[in-house]
């Protein structure tokens, strides 16, 4: 029942999640939430005041001679009053500003720690572990337990990507030799939908992820499953459709624990089955979606990294049931 | 000596009819082809600059249009990733490079000399030849782009993507490439200005007496030698990059991604107020005419604008907020950002009291100067708001930022730079532009521009980032998306009417008299268009409005020579009369410098060497350029 509650606002807002600025449900995009909203009724208020005067200016009637300096000294000292007024404003919205950036600032305590390595267009994720054993890799998802402070260390290989999931935190660059951090906290459970900010090239459109936030329990719950290598698929197709996987060219460049699948430059598919999309938000996860991106992934996201690999119509049945078992 | 004192013909010694002649026989360009290639005339050089720059403009409203096709319904397929990369890049750099920057600068070219009262810019052949460079490099980029080989790396070309190992082919090296193209012109300008302002100003027109427009281009010219310069450093390190193997960039060899953008930005910002600043001086000339009073607070005006010259290198950090600098950094730069919004507050709310004292005329340039301050005040407050970083954290890189840019360089430059064509068409044309054409126009570009770019706000809000070819039909863009692109239509729309109004006009416009808006300054003191030789006599300027205190004839200056082109020379700060200078005579050598240079740096893009053997013909062009015809100089 909880999950399937969970699954509610998925159904909602299809599998994409909620990807909105304004529709904040972290702690830091709570806080951006409100200093925008702050900041944009002033900035209206101002500007319905220069159209006030904009407009009176345009509209009075009796006017005086263009010689006549009388006017001079009260206009004067109406800029000099508006003058300073702007300045006023300016400061506060100054301050307002440095007192939201503080609240933003480093938190001491930590309960998870991820790895992000960005690259032309996915998202790898690892999660760190005091025992570098408990570590573990996952693509284009991460979970987050509800309400801890997540470290996300920022990182990418290639060229410059931004890490942005507006309703949980502002964006942050992924720049190639230097590592930024950002912390996100979830609020609520529910998914959360990230893309890349920064334009990185060819698919820079079609390079997002998803934040899932649940509570404690499923999280560690999920947390468990990932870390453990996955079982001898039951299915027969899938059990053949591992032994392809492994003849052919997949494993040079893909990772699936347990398995002599060990290649890097790739996603790790170890729980590829347990993800909501797949080709970094490009489509839900299904065996038919799977089969598609499999059968010819240049048609559906020109230009990425992973080759066509031919297969008869078996094999590709094959090796998607074995991709959708790896849960 | 004596003889050769008679031989001088001396402005004093013919009649009126006498002296046009003996001017247009000195200052006129030769007929034919070759005259044309050859004039170094301020006016024609700008004339043609100002419609090179609108043809970018067409071909870069094209490309948006193209960019909100495929925008308007999610997983659209109208326009491949590759194309439309190629097509955002060409928009961005295009309108920065091809259309913004020249066309203000021509304005700059046409108006400077005119409103100080001289008869030719400085260094005329230097005029001539940023003309030939700056077309050879908006035919360059476009020649790219017609062979699917455009830069797709953005106008901002960020390494590494555009570096040697992710930015393949040649299309990032033509973006560099057509930089130094547009740099190259654009400092040839600035340098004109500079001195032409500063030492060709008609007697009397001392400091305080300079027309605001003529400020702020000034004001405009020394951000360009300053900014200019980064920009020079970042795409030449660039080449070098990609093409001899240097490392600026790249941070696996001991350089640094965030260098460029570091200089990008140094250069990128004051970018902005170099569009800017001449447009605010557009505002300050043309308002007090259409309310027929003197501008209100011309001393805080021209501080504005220094101020705002001087506070804008100083920002550009404010592009870079999510880049992960330090902290303090960070908040200096938002308190930086939001200190420019007083000099801006300064200029808007002087105008208003310009307004407000004087009685409007509700002719098209000044119902685009009302648009502009409707639509400038918005852009001005989100610039507020994107230079808080907090703010800017959930905008940075999203429609918010290009609703924002949009307001400030169409709403805040382009909406004065039309007010500006139709205040000084007359003046370049000798016809009248059509007031109700105008006025449709006016409102199909004011109203399409709000629907099109306002909805973006909230798109930018809602987390759409920029520079995606498309979105998948499960985000809520989609609607916004639409509306957007159905009202793009409508401001194309504008701007259709109006180069069809500026196209009939040229032809079919009535006439118009010397100074039709009863207007101050001194462009209005001579036939429209001015003869070759701008003013019959130099006039003589005892006061900012010159045409207003003096209704009748102006004093006017005499003693120049009329058998060779002569400019009075006079003092930097109280513009008193100092020397006569010769003003180089036309010549075909500045375009002849220019194919050279254009042929160097094009092969610069295939070969090192270009640079050594390039250079060569540029030599001989420069010899013949500046060859001495033994014609004495400088008689003070």
């Amino acid at each position: 029942m909880k999950r399937t509650l969970l699954l509610l606002p998925v159904i909602l807002s299809g599998c994409a999640g909620v990807q909105s600025a304004l529709d904040a449900q972290g702690q830091s995009a709570i806080l951006l939430r409100n200093l925008i909203f702050v900041i944009v009724i002033v900035c209206s208020i101002v500007w319905l005041a220069v159209m006030a005067m904009l407009f009176w200016a345009l509209l009075r009637r009796d006017r005086p001679k263009p010689e006549d300096s009388r006017t001079d000294k009260p206009m004067q000292t109406a800029v000099i009053a508006a003058v300073a007024a702007t300045v006023v404003i300016i400061t506060g919205l100054t301050v307002a500003s440095f007192y939201t950036t503080r609240g933003l600032g480093p938190v001491p305590d930590v309960d998870v720690t991820i790895r992000v390595r960005a690259q032309q267009w996915w998202w790898q994720f690892t999660y760190e572990d005091r025992e570098p054993v408990h570590a573990f890799q996952t693509a284009n998802e991460i979970h987050i337990p509800v309400g801890k402070n997540v470290r996300v260390l920022l990182e990418s290989i290639d060229v410059i990507h931004s890490f942005w999931v507006p309703s949980l935190a502002g964006k942050q660059d992924l720049i190639p030799g230097r590592e930024n951090v950002l912390t996100l906290r979830a609020e609520k459970p529910g998914f959360y939908r990230g893309q890349c900010a920064e334009f990185c090239g060819l698919q820079h459109s079609h390079m997002a992820f998803v934040v899932i936030a649940e509570d404690e329990q499923n999280y560690r719950q999920w947390e468990a499953t990932q870390r453990a290598t996955p079982s001898e698929p039951r299915e027969a197709e899938a059990l053949a459709g591992k032994a392809v996987f492994m003849a052919r060219q997949c494993s040079a460049c893909h990772t699936i624990r347990g398995t002599q699948a060990t290649g890097i430059s790739g996603p790790d598919l170890t729980h590829v089955g347990s993800r909501m999309t797949i080709g970094a938000g490009l489509m839900e996860n299904s065996r038919g979606s799977l089969a598609a991106w499999i059968a010819d992934p240049q048609t559906l996201k020109p230009g990425n990294s992973m080759p066509l690999v031919p297969l008869s119509a078996q094999e590709l049945r094959q090796i998607s049931a074995y991709m959708e078992s790896l849960k | 000596m004596v003889e050769q004192r008679l031989s001088v013909i001396a402005d004093t010694d013919l009649d009126r009819a006498g002296l046009e002649r003996e001017l247009e026989k000195t200052w006129g360009a030769q007929p034919g082809f070759w005259g044309m290639i050859a004039t170094v005339d301020h006016k024609v050089i700008a004339r043609r600059y100002i419609v090179t720059a609108f043809v970018f403009l067409i071909l870069g409203g094209l490309l948006a249009l193209a960019m909100r096709l495929q925008l308007a319904q999610p997983e659209a397929r109208f326009i491949n990733p590759d194309r439309y990369n190629q097509i955002f890049t060409m928009h961005g750099s295009n309108m920065m490079f091809l259309f913004a920057v020249p066309v203000m600068e021509a304005m700059a070219v046409y108006l400077v000399p005119l409103m100080v009262g001289t008869r030719n810019i400085a260094f005329p052949r230097l005029n001539a030849f940023s003309y030939w460079v700056f077309l050879a490099g908006g035919i360059l980029l476009w020649l790219a782009f017609l062979l699917d080989a455009a830069p797709d790396v953005g106008w901002f070309a960020y390494v590494p993507l555009a570096g040697p190992e992710y930015g393949a082919g040649k299309r990032a090296d033509i973006w560099a490439q057509m930089i130094t193209f547009t740099e190259l012109s654009a400092l040839a300008i600035a340098v004109e200005i500079v001195v032409t302002v500063f030492t060709q100003r008609a007697p009397g027109m001392s400091l305080d007496r300079i027309p605001l427009l003529v400020w702020a281009m000034l004001v405009m010219a020394f951000l360009v030698i300053m900014a200019m310069p980064a920009i020079m450093f970042a795409s030449s390190t660039l080449i070098m990059d990609r093409l001899v193997g240097t490392q600026f960039y790249n941070p696996a060899e001991g350089g640094d991604a965030l260098l460029w953008q570091h200089v990008f930005w140094f250069f990128g910002h004051p970018e902005v107020y170099i569009i800017f600043l001449p447009a605010v001086g557009m505002v300050s000339t043309i308002l007090p005419t259409f309310v027929q009073r003197p501008v209100f607070g011309y001393l805080p005006l021209v501080m504005a604008l220094i101020a705002t010259g001087i506070l804008s290198f100083g920002l550009w950090v404010h592009h870079m907020f999510v880049v992960g600098l330090p902290r303090l950094g960070e908040s200096f730069f938002t308190a930086s950002s939001m200190a420019i919004a007083v000099p801006a507050g300064i200029q808007i709310f002087c105008w208003l009291a310009t307004l407000w004292a004087g009685r409007p005329v509700f002719k098209v340039p000044m119902l685009f100067i009302i648009g502009f301050i409707i639509t400038f005040v918005i852009g001005g407050l989100t610039g507020v708001m994107v230079a808080s970083v907090p703010f800017d954290t959930q905008v940075h890189d999203t429609y918010f930022v290009v609703a924002h840019f949009h307001y400030v360089l169409i709403g805040g430059a382009v909406y004065p730079l039309l007010a500006a064509i139709y205040y000084w068409f007359p003046k370049m044309t000798g016809r009248m532009m059509s007031e109700i054409l105008g006025r449709w126009a006016f409102w199909l570009i004011f109203i399409g521009f709000h629907l099109t770019f306002f909805p973006m706000h909230i798109l930018g809000l809602q987390g759409m980032p920029r520079r995606i070819y498309t979105y998948q039909p499960e985000l809520p863009w989609g609607g916004l998306n639409l509306f957007v692109s159905l009202s793009s239509v409508m401001l194309a729309a504008g701007f259709l009417v109006f180069f069809i109004d500026a196209v009939r006009s040229c032809v079919h416009g009535p006439k118009a008299g010397e100074n039709p808006w009863n207007a101050p300054t001194l462009e209005w003191a001579t036939s429209s268009p001015p003869p070759s030789y701008n003013f019959r006599s130099i006039p003589v300027v005892e006061d900012r409005n010159p045409l207003w205190s003096r209704p009748g004839e102006l004093t006017v200056a005499a003693g120049l020579r009329t058998d060779r082109r002569e400019l009075l020379v006079t003092s930097v700060v109280e513009a008193l009369p100092h020397a006569r200078e010769s003003s180089a005579p036309q010549s075909v050598w500045p375009f002849w410098a220019a194919i050279a240079t254009s042929i160097m740096l094009i092969w610069s893009m295939f070969s090192a060497w270009a640079v050594v053997w390039g250079s060569m013909p540029i030599a001989i062009a420069l010899i013949g350029w500046f060859w001495p015809k033994g014609a004495p100089e400088e008689e003070s």
